[in-house]
């Protein structure tokens, strides 16, 4: 018994549908124009006005890149940043909120509060650069890997996750005599497989675009792309910097293939994890 | 209890150990250095022998003229953050709600979340970059049709703006999953019955769409409220010039500033707590509002 779509009907899906194109216009357009001028000529960047298309084809911008060793340095120092990072933000992330999720812990509570109070307040900048610098970890990675080990968020939202996973599974491993490791090796880790793969996409995501901790703690040549590339973007640029009879050292087409590349990897992965963003992994966290 | 606990216990708590110690060392020690808000602190003398000065650095906040132009530059973005970036997810879960053809909905929901990758410095660079004055996109497309080209990064009146709009642009879809996920557990029967009492679409969000999402607008608002000192320290910072100083200038960038490029830990440190406790102060203000109001409350 389909109803007729009513003019009232008919006006609702107007709006939506215009409405989530016209967003969709909005989110895609900054990103084609980067795309577009990466791979135009400057002649054309310089004549042409706005444009989403180029009529030129160049790969200049990119292969300036390849041959930039400030760029190709930030580019191996992110990679370093992004990989051994997750891996620990992960691994760290993981044993705890399985550890957590234990609910015949003794003290459990207490660990949970220890967690979820750092949401609430933290000691701020300057404390804790003064705990890096006393461990000795000032112009080393091991202070951006370290400071940023465990998000007590993503911690928590993990916790609700693996309390929901069926206690039955639990109990017959235990009655095959299997351990706490096995039984989070073998089964809990296998079965979480999508959960934990989203979460490494956010941490992922988070130590790529690290910036902060970057300035904070790390020398010059161990900056990565996000620092290198604010010097691209916004230091050097003349009508930011007020000094505007410096000729700007970088082409649009150098400028615009920098930041395909910085936001590039995050673009190309996310889409295979989106269906689990869904799936209240995260709807878990409001709860607290 | 005992043997058998602690046979079952020891490899539990041995696997929560090393992401304790990351707490205790890198979020629970800072806690302690609080103290040398409390001190006139010298690296040279460490925490052990700089001199205690009581509440003077607190003193120096409230009685420098930076204090009044902090907190009018904090609430105004709060404001705008409220008024404007808060209702922008739920709008757009409402919206993908109403679409049922699948693969267009998945492709508009990647199109949508995209931005959430994409890191400030890339975001404040594309929006130099569209708005330069002389060869930008933007301006030169305002050019094209007779209007005058617009100083977006380095006029101050336009600051706000351009910090809220970025703020939408990243976060407006990201930020519906959690309202797309309270919607999703709307039961279909509602819907059904109200398809038969004859309503249309726009009845059906009003009565049916929108109640499912009070709790978790109200949750997260709490949560919002928590973070009132919060702006994002990246996003600012990066926006800022000097010529926008008078604005953007909020608690986060001073602290900063003061501690990291003039070096005077004591005072960064006493303006980082007294932060710390006004975010710490409204969680738990609102949070018991809440529950006062009958809702659930975060904790």
């Amino acid at each position: 018994m389909r109803v007729r779509a009513s003019g009232a009907d008919r006006a609702f899906a107007i709006v939506v549908y215009g409405l989530v194109l016209a967003a969709s216009a909005l989110a895609l357009f900054p990103l084609f124009y980067v795309l577009a001028i990466s791979f135009s000529t400057e002649t054309e960047y310089l004549t042409r006005g706005f444009y989403l298309l180029p009529r030129t084809f160049t790969l200049e911008g990119y292969l300036y890149l390849m041959s930039h060793p400030g760029f190709m340095s930030a580019l191996r120092n992110s990679v370093s940043i992004s990989v051994v990072g997750t891996l620990l933000n992960i691994t760290l992330t993981t044993l705890m909120a399985y550890g957590l999720s234990k609910t015949w812990l003794r003290g459990r509570k207490t660990l949970n509060f220890v967690v979820f109070f750092t949401l609430l307040f933290s000691g701020g900048i300057i404390p804790t650069y003064l705990v890096v610098q006393t461990l000795g970890l000032l112009n080393s990675f091991w202070a951006v890997w370290l400071t940023s080990a465990v998000s007590a968020f993503n911690a928590i939202v993990m916790r609700s996750f693996f309390q929901s996973v069926p206690k039955e599974l639990e109990e017959s491993a235990r009655i095959d005599g299997s351990g706490e490791w096995l039984l989070l090796i073998r089964i809990i880790v296998p079965l979480s497989l999508p959960a934990i793969a989203t979460f490494t996409l956010f941490y992922l995501a988070q130590n790529w675009n690290t910036y902060f901790s970057a300035i904070l703690y790390l020398d010059n040549d161990q900056m990565p792309l996000q620092v290198f590339l604010k010097q691209m973007l916004v230091e050097d640029d003349p009508s930011i910097s007020n000094a505007s009879s410096v000729a700007y050292p970088y082409t649009p087409a150098a400028r615009m293939s920098a930041i395909v590349l910085t936001a590039l990897p995050l673009l190309l992965i996310f889409p295979f994890l989106q269906r689990y963003f869904n799936q209240g992994v995260m709807l878990g966290a409001v709860k607290g | 209890m005992t043997r058998g606990y602690w046979r079952r216990a020891l490899p539990v708590y041995l696997m929560i150990v090393p992401g304790l110690l990351f707490f205790i060392v890198f979020k629970y020690i800072p806690m302690v250095g609080i103290s040398i808000a409390f001190m006139a602190y010298s690296p040279f003398d460490g925490i052990g022998g700089s001199e205690w000065v009581g509440l003077r650095n607190f003193h120096r906040l409230f009685a420098e003229g930076d204090f009044l132009a902090l907190l009018r530059n904090t609430l105004m973005l709060n404001l705008f953050d409220v008024l404007f970036f808060f209702p922008a997810p739920i709008l757009v879960a409402v919206l993908l709600n109403e679409i049922k053809a699948k693969r267009f909905k998945a492709a508009v929901q990647t199109i949508l979340y995209a931005p959430n990758f994409i890191s400030w410095v890339v975001i404040v660079g594309i929006t130099i970059l569209l708005f330069a004055t002389g060869s930008g996109g933007i301006n030169q497309l305002l050019a094209g049709w007779g209007f005058e080209r617009i100083e977006l990064m380095t006029d101050p009146s336009y600051f706000r703006w351009v910090w809220l709009l970025q703020n939408v642009w990243q976060g407006a879809g990201w930020g519906a999953i959690i309202f797309l996920a309270a919607l999703a557990a709307v039961d279909p029967l509602l819907y059904e019955a109200a398809a038969i009492d004859g309503a249309n679409r726009w009845r059906m969000l009003w009565h049916i769409a929108l109640p499912a999402l009070r709790n978790v607008i109200v949750v997260l608002l709490i949560l919002r409220m928590g973070h009132v000192m919060d702006l994002g320290f990246e996003h600012i910072f990066l926006l800022q010039n000097s010529m926008n100083l008078d604005v953007s200038e909020v608690f986060e960038t001073f602290v900063y500033k003061v501690g990291m490029t003039q070096g005077d830990y004591s005072y960064s440190t006493a303006v980082g707590l007294f932060k710390s406790i006004v975010g710490l102060i409204m969680v738990l203000f609102v949070n018991r509002l809440a529950k006062q109001t009958g809702q659930e409350g975060v904790f």
